[in-house]
C-alpha cells in the first residue's frame, strides 16, 4: 500500500527525470518527447516497483523495446547513482557511454534494443524461463504506441497467454505522436485495449501521468492467468510547454530558451 | 538423410545434453513432437506457432535468463524473416542460442522456391559474432549440435539433406577445415552435402590424372582462412561448390580470401543468381543446376584448360 507521501515523492522523482531529459535535448537532437512521456511510469518502475538487486533469484528485469526514449532510462540511471549527471548531459557526443538506443555500453541496460517491435518476444522468453525456475521474477516491457504497428508484437502477444507468462507485464506508452505525425492519422490502434483482451492479456488502461494510477496497475500484476498489459494514456513531450502534445514532440533539438522555460515548468 | 530427418535425430543428441544440463530447452515452430525430447522433456519443449521472428526472439529471451534454448526452424524462413532477430537479439545481445535450420539448399525441390534457402549463409555471414556450421554428412550433424552446444555464442547450424560418407569421422573442431582428400593440382572447397560430390569429383578427375585436393568447410564462420590461403598457394586453382547461391556465401567467402591474398584462380559451382524454379525432385534439381559431380569436375577442367 502507497501513501500518499510515497506517491508524491514519485511524482517528485518523475520531475526530476523530466529535468534531466530536457537538459539532453537541449545538447543534442534526441527523442524527447517519447522520453517525457514515460517519465512517471519510469518513476513509478525504478524507484518503487521493480527489485534490481544484482544476483538476486527475484530480480526483475525491465526491457525498453521503444529504445528511442532511453534518455529515461539513462535518467534514471543518474537517480540511482550510476551515471554522473554530467555524463548524461553529455549524451551521443563523442566517445560518451550513452546512446541515443540502449546499448550494453550504458549502465542500467537489460537488453540492447533499436529497431522497433523486439523486446516483447525477448520477454516471453525471460517470462517462461523465470517461470521454469519458480523465481516469482517479473518482466517489464515498455512498447510505443508506434511501435504496435510493428506485426511482431503481435506474434509476441498472441504467443504470451499460451506459455506461464502471468509475471510478464507489457506497459503501451501512447502518447499518440510517432515520427510521421498523429498516430491516429497515420495508423490507428483504437479500440486497443479490445486489441489485447482478444489476445487473451488482462488489459488495464490509465492516466500514464497520474502516479497512483500507475502504481494500482503495477500492484494488480499477476492476475489470476495470463499476461497484463498497461494501457498508459500519455501525452508526448509532457512537461515541455510549446512542445507537448505537439508533433514536434518526437525529436528535436531544444534551445537554451526552450530549456530555460522547460527547467522553470519543472521546478 | 533429410535435413528434416538430420533435426529429428538431433533431438537424442539434445536429449543426452538436457540430462546433464537442466537449462537445455527447446523452441520450434509448428513442428509437434521433436523425438524424444518432447517425451522425456515435455515441459522443456516450447512451440510458438509459425511465427520466425517471435521464435527467435523467444529463445534469446530464453537464453538471457540463463537457459540453452535450442531452436529448430526452416533455414529459408528462420534465416530470412528471422533475420533481425539473429542479429540484434542473438548476436548484438550476445545471446547463447543455437538453431538448427533443416531444409538448407535445395532440399525442398519441387515445393519451389520459397521453399530453397540459397541465401543464408550470405546473410548470416555478415553478423558479428555468429558462428555458422554446415555439416557434410548424417554423423557429422550430430558432432555438429554438440559442438554448438559446447561453443559459446549464438550458432546457425545448416542442415541438408546429408548422406552417409564412408568412413567419415573426423573430429568436429569449429572453425577448422578437415582436408578429406590430399592433391596438388587444385582444391575442391565444398560445404554441406555437396562434400559428397567433391569427394565423387575428386575421384572422377583422379581417374583422368588429377590429383584434386578436397577441403570439408563445415564451419563458415568463423571462417578457415589459413587453410583457405593455403590451397590457393599450393594448388592455384580452386573450384567452390555449395548448395546456396553463388554470391555471399562460401563461393563469395573464398573469392575474399584469395582476393586479398593475390593468389589464386577460382570457379564458383551453386546457383547461378536465379530461382530455382523447375519442378523436379530435389536430385535432378542439383543436376539441373549443376550442383553435383559432374558440374564440379566442368568447373575445374574450365581451370585447368
Amino acid at each position: 500500500m502507497s501513501t500518499t507521501a510515497d506517491i508524491q515523492a514519485l511524482e517528485r522523482r518523475a520531475a526530476t527525470l523530466r529535468r534531466h531529459i530536457v537538459t539532453v535535448a537541449g545538447s543534442y537532437f534526441a527523442h524527447l518527447g517519447g522520453a517525457m512521456s514515460c517519465a512517471d511510469i519510469m518513476a513509478a518502475l525504478f524507484f518503487h516497483y521493480l527489485r534490481l538487486e544484482d544476483g538476486a533469484r527475484k530480480r526483475d528485469r525491465f526491457l525498453m523495446s521503444k529504445g528511442h526514449a532511453v534518455t529515461a532510462l539513462h535518467a534514471c540511471m543518474v537517480e540511482l547513482g550510476k551515471i554522473d549527471a554530467s555524463e548524461l548531459a553529455n549524451s551521443g557526443k563523442s566517445g560518451s557511454r550513452l546512446a541515443g538506443h540502449p546499448t550494453h555500453k550504458a549502465p542500467g541496460v537489460e537488453f540492447a534494443t533499436g529497431s522497433l517491435g523486439h523486446a516483447l518476444s525477448v520477454g516471453v522468453g525471460i517470462a517462461i524461463a523465470e517461470a521454469l525456475n519458480q523465481s516469482g521474477s517479473r518482466t517489464v516491457v515498455l512498447l510505443g504506441d508506434g511501435e504496435l504497428q510493428e506485426g511482431t508484437v503481435w506474434e509476441a502477444a498472441l504467443s504470451a497467454p499460451r506459455f506461464p507468462t502471468e509475471n510478464l507485464i507489457a506497459i503501451v506508452d501512447y502518447n499518440r505522436f510517432q515520427a510521421g505525425g498523429a498516430v491516429d492519422r497515420i495508423m490507428p490502434l483504437d479500440p486497443l485495449a479490445d486489441k489485447w483482451r482478444a489476445f487473451r492479456w488482462n488489459a488495464i488502461e490509465i492516466d500514464g501521468h497520474n502516479m497512483r494510477a500507475i502504481v494500482d496497475a503495477l500492484a494488480s500484476v499477476p492476475a489470476r492467468s495470463g499476461p497484463t498489459v498497461i494501457i498508459a494514456n500519455t501525452v508526448k513531450g509532457k512537461g515541455v510547454p510549446g512542445i507537448e502534445g505537439t508533433p514536434r514532440a518526437h525529436y528535436t533539438w531544444l534551445s537554451d530558451d526552450e530549456v530555460a522555460l522547460a527547467l522553470a515548468a519543472l521546478a | 538423410m533429410s535435413g528434416y530427418v538430420a533435426a529429428m535425430s538431433s533431438a537424442d543428441v539434445l536429449v543426452e545434453l538436457a540430462e546433464h544440463n537442466p537449462n537445455v530447452v527447446l523452441v520450434t515452430q509448428d513442428f509437434g513432437p521433436v523425438g524424444a525430447f518432447t517425451e522425456r522433456f515435455p515441459t522443456r519443449h516450447f512451440d510458438v506457432g509459425i511465427s520466425e521472428e517471435n521464435l527467435v526472439g523467444v529463445a534469446a529471451g530464453l537464453a538471457h535468463a540463463g537457459k540453452l534454448p535450442f531452436v529448430i526452424a526452416m533455414a529459408p524462413f528462420v534465416s530470412m524473416r528471422g533475420f533481425e532477430q539473429i542479429r540484434d537479439d542473438c548476436a548484438y545481445n550476445r545471446n547463447n542460442v543455437k538453431i538448427l535450420a533443416p531444409f538448407a539448399g535445395l532440399e525442398a525441390g519441387p515445393w519451389g522456391a520459397t521453399h530453397h534457402a540459397m541465401e543464408d549463409i550470405a546473410l548470416l555471414r555478415a553478423i558479428p559474432g555468429l558462428t555458422i556450421l554446415s555439416p557434410a554428412d548424417a554423423n557429422e550433424a550430430t558432432r555438429a549440435v554438440r559442438a554448438a552446444a559446447a561453443s559459446d555464442g549464438p550458432v546457425y547450424v545448416r542442415l541438408g539433406f546429408l548422406g552417409s560418407i564412408d568412413g567419415y569421422d573426423a573430429p568436429f573442431r569449429v572453425g577448422e577445415v578437415v582436408t578429406m582428400r590430399e592433391g596438388k593440382d587444385l582444391t575442391l572447397i565444398a560445404t554441406g552435402a555437396p562434400v559428397a560430390s567433391a569427394l565423387a569429383a575428386h575421384d572422377l578427375l583422379k581417374a583422368n590424372g588429377i590429383s584434386a585436393r578436397v577441403l570439408n568447410v563445415h564451419t563458415l564462420k568463423p571462417l578457415d582462412r589459413a587453410a583457405i590461403e593455403r590451397a590457393a598457394r599450393e594448388t592455384g586453382r580452386l573450384v567452390t561448390a555449395e548448395e546456396h547461391s553463388v554470391i555471399g556465401g562460401l563461393g563469395g567467402a573464398v573469392a575474399e580470401v584469395i582476393a586479398e591474398l593475390g593468389v589464386g584462380r577460382l570457379r564458383r559451382v551453386g546457383v547461378r543468381d536465379v530461382f530455382c524454379t523447375e519442378v523436379e525432385p530435389y536430385p535432378d534439381l542439383l543436376r539441373i543446376h549443376g550442383i553435383d559431380a559432374d558440374g564440379i569436375v566442368q568447373a575445374a577442367r574450365e581451370l585447368l584448360a
